[in-house]
């Protein structure tokens, strides 16, 4: 019997393990093998909060999904074709998101007594041999086995040994969708170069998966996914975390000014602290401060001093600045709040994805506080909108907050990215120093265009000044507990908020006509799952427009336009209704919600079928 | 830092705010002597920032023709520290209180002790809550009867001292508001320390807690019950300094020295000796009932690496390993691929 060689446009596939399997990293490098090979994708980890979860048991599973193609890709896929488990519980916790028909490739060293035991299943149960008579496809591979005799001679322990069986496994994928190993090897070889028996035995053990997969038979097709037809350019892969990483720099170094993150460890964040660690040569400096607290105002002290304060953290943490943002928004002092959304409230699900802080980023504070809200659509666009959040906060003087979420922060697509030269300048002018025989007392809060007040740095000579939380009489700065003043002032933080729709691009189309029955409106991670639905639904003979929003504070100024050349308004949040009040509030528009608070990014068919409904309901044609 | 303006005079660090504490409040004598300090330091006045957290005394940057920032109630050491590591040129100056920075801001306060950034720390202690009209602060007696607690405090007080010396603090000192010429050396010896310098000043609430300090300010009982530490010396109080203080192993003992006891017998202050500091920080007793005079002066001085230098040296080390920063390169990462 010879193996089918077939084509495919797009692929899912699923590694699930437990939590010391290195199924993460067994995903992302067959991420980044499907960037190089020219695919779009989209990927899902979904790992628990635990470091170490109980081995065997369905709370450690960790899986990593991803979904690639040749056609564009904007979510990591509903269901997937080839399910990877390692354990009996990987199998339990994840044959939910397996498409009827789909292939599971099964270590069958991991279910043991033992392992059926830990997974809970009963003990004359054979769960592979049920799934096989579901409709499945199962290819048993004796993963632990075969490593352990593919290394036998590598000088290594057992337990060494044992490490990279996800490397035999990854061997088999690759296979199985004719990538190559090369980058993988490389990769290896880098990651271990201090210790050359370990990497090698890890080059042998993916390589002796890949003919394993070749020799045996076990599969009857092989599948080749051509490279996408994307837009011309040069790509790299990148996840949310890394591209905010990379934009904070580069707004860094286009700036010309220093920055400062003040940062506290929380999940999903912490990512960003650890990247712009390294970024010392890029005139950032980081500090590992004692609580969010310390964090955030450390950030402000160095705004004070001339560098871009940053502070990066998730809602727990954000919950604990609020106070220090109110006093950046009255110094108005530049300062960027990174939020990694997460499931709240309180601990929530740390690990799991939310869109449930968005009032809390334009609201939450006490006192009339405006800050300007920037949200990322996707794991690249992360770059673009921390940039942009970067540029916003030094041009007006204000806090910009940026939220981020656990789903696009550690999900990974293909970027074309920018060159240097492509980035918006930063321009950043400190206030000069007073002249000899200038005698009028320096007022640091005069306005320019953007109302935006002069950055006077300590060390210029002649603008000693002092900033306070205390309210502030106009343009002089000093204390002020008159009523018109407070009332005057109040309006100005606002107003000067407000303009930054001044500078905002209009909103274009994501999707359909300017006008029409049904427009959908998301913000934030949902994106990718908004368009696919939508452009599946226009494939299929229905007329749906769709708009994403980056800017929830201030909007930008042609939403109410749009908004109301549609006869109806669908706005599917990862939260209970928090856009929908902000837009319903402001402009008076019965929006229809769809809400879910799962954890997990909308699938592609929910919201297929939510569209559908409000199309019959309010927006279709009779 | 620059010497450049030696002509300036503490009238040029004043602002031209009202200064708005209660008539007779310590806070001016300490406000005057930072003033007086300030130009004898030779440090241009636009390279001094003068940071403060919320509480009477946090209102000190406003009265204070240098930059400042009046902060967020208890963090300002974190915004002092973001702000020197940040400008390792600026001479930055903290003002806080018991309330503000052993109370709210406990955490901030000890973590910037241990990390040694380069700020002086100017702790305003009346032993009560001034601002917010008479609450018992962290610092209060046992048994304080104020308006939160009518039949008295069950809270223990910290020790300042203590403190601060179990958070390894390389400078600490403490000074009271009825002795300015003490306190002026002590600014100095702060000003002059690189590294974290702590500064407890007693700092009496004529409205809130007022006298609460005379036993060891009031002129007439302070020979007796307070003790001036000065480095190599012996330690001696007393009327007609008479008394001493030796060491008996690790236990310090009162002694005559009209009766067989010389100044060689006595425990000799040594600045750099950790140990004996924190014994003399234990000198606590509430009205010096043990009979150990309260300890004042510089009690422990020790200099390590400041944090910015540290920063700055591993800022250094990167932009040498790393060379000349590549925007080009960090954009596009070790793999690309080209889509056509």
């Amino acid at each position: 019997m010879s193996v089918k060689e077939a084509t495919r446009n797009s692929a899912t596939i699923r590694f699930a393990g437990d939590s010391g399997d290195g199924m993460q990293l067994t995903g992302s490098q067959f991420t980044n093998t499907t960037a190089l090979a020219g695919n779009d994708l989209s990927t899902l980890p979904d790992f628990p909060a635990e470091i170490r979860a109980p081995a065997g048991t369905v709370a450690g599973v960790s899986g990593f999904q991803i979904h690639f193609g040749s056609k564009p890709i904007h979510a990591p896929g509903d269901m997937c074709d080839v399910l990877v488990v390692m354990n009996a519980a990987a199998l339990k916790a994840n044959i939910k998101h397996l498409k009827t028909g789909g292939v599971i490739i099964a270590n069958v060293d991991g279910f043991g007594k033992k392992d059926l035991n830990l997974a809970k299943y009963g003990p004359e149960a054979d769960p592979l041999a049920e799934v096989s008579t579901m409709g499945y496809t199962v290819v048993p591979v004796d993963v632990t086995k075969m490593t352990r005799e593919s290394l036998a001679d590598s000088g290594l322990t057992v337990k060494e040994i044992d490490r990279s069986k996800n490397m035999f496994v990854l061997g088999i994928v690759y296979w199985l969708f004719n990538r190559s190993l090369d980058p993988t090897i490389n990769f290896l070889r880098d990651k271990f170069s201090k210790n050359p028996q370990v990497a090698e035995a890890n080059v042998k053990a993916l390589q002796d998966g890949y003919n394993f997969g070749a020799a045996t038979q076990i599969f009857t097709e092989r599948f080749t996914v051509e490279p996408a037809r994307i837009a011309p350019g040069t790509y790299r892969n990148i996840t949310g975390n890394e591209a905010t990483v990379i934009g904070l720099t580069a707004a860094a170094h286009k700036s010309g000014i220093p920055m400062f993150l003040g940062s506290y460890p929380i999940t999903p964040a912490s990512d960003i602290l650890h990247g712009l660690a390294k970024m010392k040569h890029f005139n950032v400096i980081t500090y590992q401060a004692e609580d969010e607290i310390a964090a955030i105002t450390s950030a402000i002290g160095a705004s004070f001093g001339g560098s871009l304060g940053v502070t990066s953290s998730s809602g727990p943490g954000i919950a604990l600045k609020t106070e220090a943002i109110a006093l950046a928004t009255i110094y108005e002092l530049p300062l960027v709040i990174i939020n990694v959304q997460r499931a709240g409230p309180s601990t929530g699900m740390p690990t799991k994805t939310e869109q449930a802080d968005l009032l809390q980023a334009v609201y939450g504070r006490a006192g009339e506080c405006p800050v300007v809200v920037v949200a990322p659509k996707s794991p690249a666009d992360c770059f673009n909108s921390i940039y942009e959040a970067c540029k916003i906060a030094t041009d007006y003087m204000i806090p910009v907050m940026f939220l981020s979420d656990g789903y696009i922060a550690n999900g990974a697509e293909p970027w074309r990215f920018p060159t240097p030269d492509d980035l918006a300048p930063i321009h950043v002018q400190f206030a000069k120093p007073k002249m000899n025989g200038e005698d009028a007392a320096f007022k640091p809060y005069t306005r320019n265009e953007n109302l935006a007040r002069p950055w006077a740095i300590p060390g210029t000579k002649g603008l000693e000044h002092r900033i306070g939380g205390i309210e502030k009489e106009h343009e002089t700065g000093n204390i002020s507990y008159d009523p018109d003043n407070h009332h005057f002032m109040t309006q100005m933080r606002e107003n000067k908020r407000n303009k930054v729709a001044d500078m905002l691009p209009l909103i274009e189309m994501e999707e359909g006509d300017t006008s029409g029955d049904l427009l959908v409106v998301g913000w934030g991670s949902t994106f990718g799952s908004i368009k696919e639905a939508v452009q599946e639904l226009n494939e299929e003979g229905h007329k749906v427009s769709q708009i994403h929003l980056r800017h929830l504070a201030p909007f930008p100024k042609n939403l109410e336009e749009l908004l109301r050349s549609f006869r109806s308004i669908l706005i599917p949040e990862i939260n209970n209704g928090q856009l929908i009040k902000l837009i319903r509030d402001k402009y008076l528009i019965d929006a229809k919600g769809y809400n879910q608070v799962r954890g997990v990014p909308f699938s592609v068919e929910e919201l297929k079928r939510a569209i559908l409904s409000q199309l019959n309901q309010h927006g279709g044609r009779s | 830092m620059s010497t450049t303006d030696a002509t300036l005079t503490s009238k040029d660090f004043s602002s031209d705010q009202d200064v708005r504490w209660c008539p007779g409040c310590g806070d001016y004598t300490i406000l005057k002597q930072v003033q007086n300090v300030m130009p004898e330091l030779g440090i241009p006045k636009e390279n001094v920032v003068f940071v403060a957290g919320i509480g009477c005394s946090s209102r000190f940057p406003y009265y204070m023709n240098t930059y400042g920032m009046h902060t967020i109630h208890g963090r300002g050491p974190a915004i002092a520290s973001g702000l020197k590591i940040s400008r390792p040129d600026l001479s930055v100056w903290l003002v806080t209180g018991d309330g503000d920075s052993l109370s709210i801001g406990g955490n901030h306060f000890i973590h910037v002790l241990r990390r040694n950034v380069d700020i002086n720390i100017l702790l305003f202690n009346n032993e009560i809550y001034g601002l917010t009209k008479g609450q018992y602060s962290p610092t209060s007696k046992e048994g304080s009867k104020t308006k939160s607690t009518p039949y008295g405090s069950l809270d223990h007080p910290f020790n300042p001292l203590s403190l601060a010396l179990g958070a390894d603090s390389g400078f600490v000192a403490r000074a009271m508001d009825r002795d300015p010429k003490h306190m002026n050396t002590i600014l100095h010896r702060a000003a002059e320390h690189k590294g974290t310098s702590f500064v407890e000043i007693y700092q009496n609430c004529i409205v809130f807690n007022d006298g609460t300090f005379d036993i060891y300010t009031d002129k007439t009982s302070r020979p007796s019950t307070a003790l001036y530490l000065e480095h190599g010396k012996p330690l001696i109080f007393g009327e007609d300094n008479k008394k001493g203080i030796r060491l008996d192993g690790l236990k310090p003992e009162i002694v005559s020295l009209d009766e067989g006891y010389s100044a060689e017998d006595l425990w000799i202050h040594d600045e750099r000796d950790h140990i004996k500091s924190y014994l003399l920080s234990r000198f606590f007793a509430v009205g010096n009932q043990d009979g150990f005079p309260r300890p004042f002066g510089v009690l422990f001085e020790h200099k390590r690496a400041t944090y910015e230098e540290q920063v700055a040296s591993q800022m250094a080390y990167a932009k040498q390993k790393n060379g000349e920063p590549d925007l080009a390169r960090l954009l596009s990462g070790d793999e690309t691929w080209v889509v056509v």
